[in-house]
C-alpha cells in the first residue's frame, strides 16, 4: 500500500470502506502521515514556521487511521477534554466545519494548541494506535489534525454570540492564553470585559517567548482580532500593581470580578561563578529581544540589538532551551550547543522540536551541566566549564536523578550562554496586592474554581501553576470564566433583590 | 494610546525635556519611579526614563533625556503635537521618603533629571537638603534652577571649571560628609563610575546611601531578567527590586561591564540613524 500515491491510496480506501467498511487491520496499515516541513538548511536562515501543516489528503489519511475506539482513552489525555474521535471522524468524512465545531466546544485555541501541546505526553501518549505500534510517534497526530481543521477556518472571523448587557464589569490581567479565553467566556455571558496587558502588544508568550517559527504571530493575532470583533476593550502598556492596583480597580474604577492572568515571572539562574558576566542571558530576555522587539531585524529597521553570537551554550532541556538554540542558530552562530544534566528521554521538550533543533544543527550535550562560566578581562564571556553527569536513582518527580561524576570538569569555548531553567513566580501582583493569598513559591493559591483568597478575584495559568502549558492555561482561564460568571449572575440577582 | 507631546525644550546641547499626556500614570507617580516607552511599536526599542514630574490634574508627565543612541536621539527629533506610540508606568518601587533630618542629594550629568523629584518630596517631608550638582561643563549643567529652588544649599561644580566649582562632585561631597553633624542620609543618582566613588566617600563616613540604577531594561515588570544586578553578592532585578538601593552594597563594577555590553551595535543603529536623517530630512518614516 506504501507506494502508490496519497491521493489513489485515499481513493481506494473511501471506495473500500462504503462498499464493505474499514477494518482495523486495514487502518493500521495505512502509513502515518509525516508532516511536511521547511527544508532544514534552508530554514535555518529564516524565522518563517518549520512545520508547515498536512495537505487535505494527508489529513484525511491520518483520520482514517483513528480506530474511533469506544472509549477514546485519547480523550483522558486532553486537559480540556475535546471530543477527539468526533472531530477526527468530521475531517474523514471531509466536513471541516463541523470538525471545527466540535473541538470549540472545549478549546478556544486549537491553531495554537494544535502546534505547541506536548501532545505526546497528552492525548496521542494514551492513543491505542500508538500502543498497538509500540511506538508513541505512530499514534493518530492529533494536534496535527486540530491544526489541520483550524487553519482550514482561519479565514472564517465569524463571532459567537454574545448575551444582552449586564452591566457587570470584568478586568482581565495579562493576555496570555488564560486571558484571552477568560475574556472570551466572560463577555460571551454579556458583561462588559477589559484586557490590561503591560506589554505594547497583546498575547502573552505566545508573542514574546515562543518564536515565529513554531508558532506565527499572526495566529495570536487573529485570536486578539476576534476579541476586539466581540467588544472586548484592550488595554496595553498597564501595568496592574503600579499603573493601578487590584484594589484600586475593584473599588475605584468599578471592576464587579478580575481574572489574574499574568504568567511566570523572574527567570531562574544557577548560582554558579560568571552568571553576570557580558554574554550571560536569561531565555526571557534573548526570546523577548528576538521575538517581541523582532532583534533578528536589528539594523534592517529594528532598534534593539542582540549579541551576535558565534558560539553559544543553551542549558537546559524544554520547550523554551530549545526555542532558544533554534533562535541562535536563526540569528547567526556558527555552533549551538545544548547542555542538559539528565539524558535525552528525560528532557520535557516536546520530541518534534528536539527532532527539529538536531535536523537544525543544534548539538546535544546530554548528562553534562555548567561548573562555572568563564569570562575575559572585559567580563565577556570566553567559556563555559561543565561537569559530566549519570543517572541515578528516580527523585520525587520520578525522573532519574543526574549525579555529578567527579574530576569530570572541562571546558566549551563560548561567547554567549543562555540560560533556560525555569522561571520563578512573577512578583509583582504579590508586591502590591497584600489581601492575596500566595504560597511560598509565591504562586497564587486557589481553589477549584480558580477562585483566589479575595473576594470576586480569580487566577490561572503559570501564575497559579508554576511554569504549565499553553493548554492547561487556557482551561483554566475557562473554569475562572464560568465561575466569574456565576458570580456575577448571583451578585446582579442580590443587587435586584 | 499614543501619547501626545503637549511641550518641549532643549535645555542644553544634547539635554531635552518634553510633557506627555499620561493621565494614569500621572495620578499614580511618585518620587524615584519611571517610564518605559518606545516610540513606535512595531520596531522600537524600549527604553527606560525617570518621571521628573507629572500634573495629576492634567494628566501629564514630563520626561527629560539625555540624547545618547537611537532612540533618545529620535526623541529629540520630535515636536510639540507629535505622538509616542507606548508609555508604561509607573514603574520601580518608590522612594522611601520620610524626614531624615539633613540630606544630600548628589546628581552627576542627566542623573540630576531623576534626582529632582526625589530631592523635592524630601524637601516637602521636612528635611535640610544640600544638593551638589555636576556636569562636564557649563553647556551639560541642568536642572540648576530647580534644584536653588528646593534645597537650602546649593553647590554646582564642573569637571572643567566652565562654571560653578572646578571639581568632581566626590570633593564637595566628602567636605559636607565631614561636618559635623554629618548628614542623615545621602541620594546619589548619576553615571554609574561617579555613583561608585561617591558610594566610596559615603561608606567611610558611615552615612547611609540610596543610588538609583540605571540598567539596561526590556519589559521592566520583572520577567526578562535583563536589569539584573549584585546587590549584597545577590542577584537583584532593578525593575521590581529596585531601581534604588544601598549604593553600600551594589557591585558597582559589574554594572559598569554590563552597561557596555551593547555599545557597539547600539552606535550601529544610531549611526544608521543619523545617516538616514541626513539622507531623506528630518522627516523620516520606517
Ligand atoms: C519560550 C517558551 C516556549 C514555550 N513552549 C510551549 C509549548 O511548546 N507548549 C506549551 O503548551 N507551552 C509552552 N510554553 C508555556 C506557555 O507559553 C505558558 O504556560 C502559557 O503561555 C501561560 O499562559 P498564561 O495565561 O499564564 O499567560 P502568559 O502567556 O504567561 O501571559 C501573561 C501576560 O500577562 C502580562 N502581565 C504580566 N504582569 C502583568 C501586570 N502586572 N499587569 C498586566 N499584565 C501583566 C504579561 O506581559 C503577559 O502578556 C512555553 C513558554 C515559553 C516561555
Ligand atoms: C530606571 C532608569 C531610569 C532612567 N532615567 C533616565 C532619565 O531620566 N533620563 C535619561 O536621559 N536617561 C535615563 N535612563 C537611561 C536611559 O534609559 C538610556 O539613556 C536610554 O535607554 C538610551 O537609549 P538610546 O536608544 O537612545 O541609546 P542606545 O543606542 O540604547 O545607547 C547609546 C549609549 O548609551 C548607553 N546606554 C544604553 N542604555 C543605558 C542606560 N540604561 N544607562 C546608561 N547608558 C546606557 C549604551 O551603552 C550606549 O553607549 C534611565 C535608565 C533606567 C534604567
Ligand atoms: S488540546 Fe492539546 S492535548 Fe487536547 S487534543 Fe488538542 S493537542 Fe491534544
Ligand atoms: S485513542 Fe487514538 S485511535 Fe482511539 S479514538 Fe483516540 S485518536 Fe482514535
Ligand atoms: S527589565 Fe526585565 S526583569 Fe527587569
Amino acid at each position: 500500500m506504501n507506494d502508490c500515491s496519497g491521493d489513489d491510496l485515499l481513493k481506494k480506501l473511501k471506495q473500500k470502506e462504503s462498499s464493505e467498511g474499514l477494518k482495523p487491520s486495514d487502518r493500521f496499515n495505512i502509513p502515518a502521515q509525516p508532516m511536511p516541513s521547511q527544508d532544514a538548511v534552508e530554514r535555518r536562515s529564516n524565522v518563517n514556521e518549520v512545520a508547515l501543516g498536512y495537505t487535505e489528503t494527508e489529513a484525511k489519511l491520518e483520520a482514517m487511521r483513528c480506530l474511533q475506539c469506544k472509549n477514546a482513552p485519547c480523550v483522558q489525555g486532553c486537559p480540556v477534554r475535546i471530543k477527539i474521535k468526533d472531530f477526527i471522524m468530521a475531517i474523514a468524512d471531509g466536513d471541516y466545519k463541523k470538525s471545527i465545531e466540535i473541538i470549540k466546544e472545549n478549546s478556544l485555541l486549537p491553531a495554537v494548541c494544535g502546534r505547541v501541546c506536548p501532545q505526546e505526553v497528552q492525548c496521542q501518549e494514551k492513543c491505542t494506535v500508538g500502543i498497538k505500534f509500540k511506538d508513541p510517534t505512530k499514534a493518530v497526530s492529533i494536534g496535527r489534525l486540530e491544526r489541520f481543521v483550524a487553519d482550514y477556518d482561519s479565514e472564517n472571523q465569524s463571532i459567537p454570540h454574545i448575551e444582552p448587557d449586564t452591566g457587570m464589569k470584568v478586568a482581565i490581567i495579562g493576555s496570555g492564553p488564560g486571558g484571552i479565553v477568560a475574556a472570551a467566556d466572560t463577555r460571551r455571558a454579556g458583561h462588559d470585559v477589559t484586557i490590561f496587558e503591560a506589554f505594547h502588544k497583546p498575547g502573552g508568550v505566545m508573542v514574546y517567548g515562543i518564536p515565529e517559527f513554531r508558532l506565527p504571530k499572526s495566529i495570536a493575532q487573529k485570536e486578539i482580532d476576534v476579541l476586539v470583533k466581540m467588544g472586548v476593550k484592550i488595554v496595553c502598556n498597564f501595568i496592574v500593581g503600579r499603573t493601578r492596583t487590584i484594589e484600586q480597580l475593584m473599588q475605584q474604577d468599578g471592576f464587579d470580578a478580575v481574572y489574574i492572568g499574568v504568567g511566570a515571572g523572574l527567570p531562574s539562574f544557577m548560582g554558579i561563578e560568571g552568571e553576570s558576566l557580558v554574554g550571560v542571558y536569561s531565555a526571557n530576555e534573548y526570546l523577548t529581544r528576538a521575538n517581541l522587539m523582532k532583534a533578528y531585524d536589528f539594523g534592517k529597521g529594528a532598534d534593539t540589538p542582540i549579541a551576535r553570537s558565534k558560539k553559544v551554550a543553551v542549558i537546559g532541556g524544554g520547550n523554551v532551551a530549545m526555542d532558544s538554540a533554534r533562535t541562535a542558530v536563526r540569528l547567526g552562530a556558527e555552533k549551538v550547543y545544548l547542555i542538559y544534566r539528565r539524558s535525552e528521554k528525560e528532557m520535557p521538550a516536546r520530541i518534534e522540536e528536539v527532532h527539529h533543533a538536531k535536523e537544525e544543527g543544534v548539538e546535544f550535550h546530554t548528562l553534562q551541566n555548567p561548573k562555572r562560566i568563564i569570562g575575559d578581562a572585559d567580563s565577556r564571556v570566553t567559556a563555559i566549564e561543565c561537569l559530566k553527569y549519570k543517572l541515578g536513582e528516580p527523585d520525587a518527580s520520578g525522573r532519574a536523578r543526574p549525579v555529578p561524576i567527579p574530576d569530570s570538569e572541562f571546558q566549551i569555548e563560548v561567547d554567549t550562554v543562555i540560560i533556560a531553567i525555569g522561571n520563578q513566580a512573577n512578583p509583582l501582583i504579590r508586591q502590591t496586592t497584600p489581601a492575596l493569598e500566595f504560597n511560598k513559591w509565591g504562586n497564587i493559591v486557589v481553589d477549584e474554581n480558580c477562585k483566589t483568597s479575595m473576594q470576586g478575584v480569580y487566577a490561572g495559568g503559570d501564575i497559579v501553576l508554576g511554569a504549565a502549558t499553553v493548554i492547561l492555561a487556557m482551561g483554566q482561564g475557562r473554569i475562572a470564566a464560568a465561575a466569574i460568571n456565576e458570580y456575577l449572575a448571583a451578585k446582579k440577582g442580590r443587587s435586584q433583590a | 494610546m499614543a501619547h501626545k507631546i503637549i511641550y518641549k525644550q532643549q535645555l542644553s546641547e544634547n539635554v531635552f525635556t518634553a510633557v506627555f499626556e499620561a493621565k494614569l500614570i500621572a495620578q499614580a507617580r511618585k518620587p524615584g519611579q519611571f517610564v518605559i516607552l518606545s516610540i513606535r511599536s512595531d520596531y522600537s526599542e524600549r527604553i527606560p526614563l525617570t518621571i521628573a514630574d507629572a500634573d495629576a490634574d492634567k494628566g501629564t508627565i514630563t520626561l527629560i533625556w539625555q540624547r545618547v543612541g537611537k532612540t533618545t536621539s529620535e526623541m529629540s527629533d520630535l515636536k510639540v503635537g507629535d505622538y509616542i506610540d507606548n508609555i508604561a508606568g509607573p514603574l520601580g518601587t518608590p522612594t522611601h521618603i520620610e524626614n531624615f533630618g539633613t540630606v544630600i542629594c548628589v546628581g552627576g550629568g542627566i542623573g540630576n533629571a531623576p534626582l529632582l523629584p526625589i530631592a523635592r518630596a524630601l524637601k516637602d517631608a521636612g528635611n535640610k537638603v544640600i544638593s551638589i550638582i555636576g556636569a562636564r561643563n557649563k553647556e551639560l549643567l541642568i536642572l540648576e534652577n530647580e534644584f536653588s529652588r528646593i534645597s537650602d544649599e546649593l553647590i554646582v561644580t564642573t569637571d572643567d571649571g566652565s562654571y560653578g566649582r572646578k571639581a568632581l562632585v566626590t570633593v564637595p561631597l566628602e567636605e559636607i560628609c565631614r561636618r559635623s553633624p554629618k548628614p542623615n542620609n545621602a541620594f546619589i543618582i548619576g553615571p554609574a563610575i561617579m555613583m561608585k566613588f561617591c558610594c566610596g566617600v559615603t561608606k567611610k563616613f558611615d552615612i547611609p546611601t540610596q543610588v538609583s540604577l540605571n540598567t539596561i531594561m526590556i519589559d521592566g515588570t520583572g520577567m526578562c531578567g535583563g536589569c539584573r544586578v549584585e546587590v549584597g553578592g545577590k542577584p537583584k532585578f532593578v525593575c521590581v527590586d529596585g531601581p534604588e538601593f544601598d549604593g553600600h552594597q551594589v557591585n558597582f563594577d559589574l554594572m559598569l561591564k554590563r552597561l557596555d555590553a551593547y555599545k557597539h551595535h547600539e552606535h550601529e543603529a544610531h549611526d544608521k540613524y543619523k545617516e538616514h536623517r541626513c539622507r531623506i530630512g528630518l522627516d523620516r518614516k520606517e
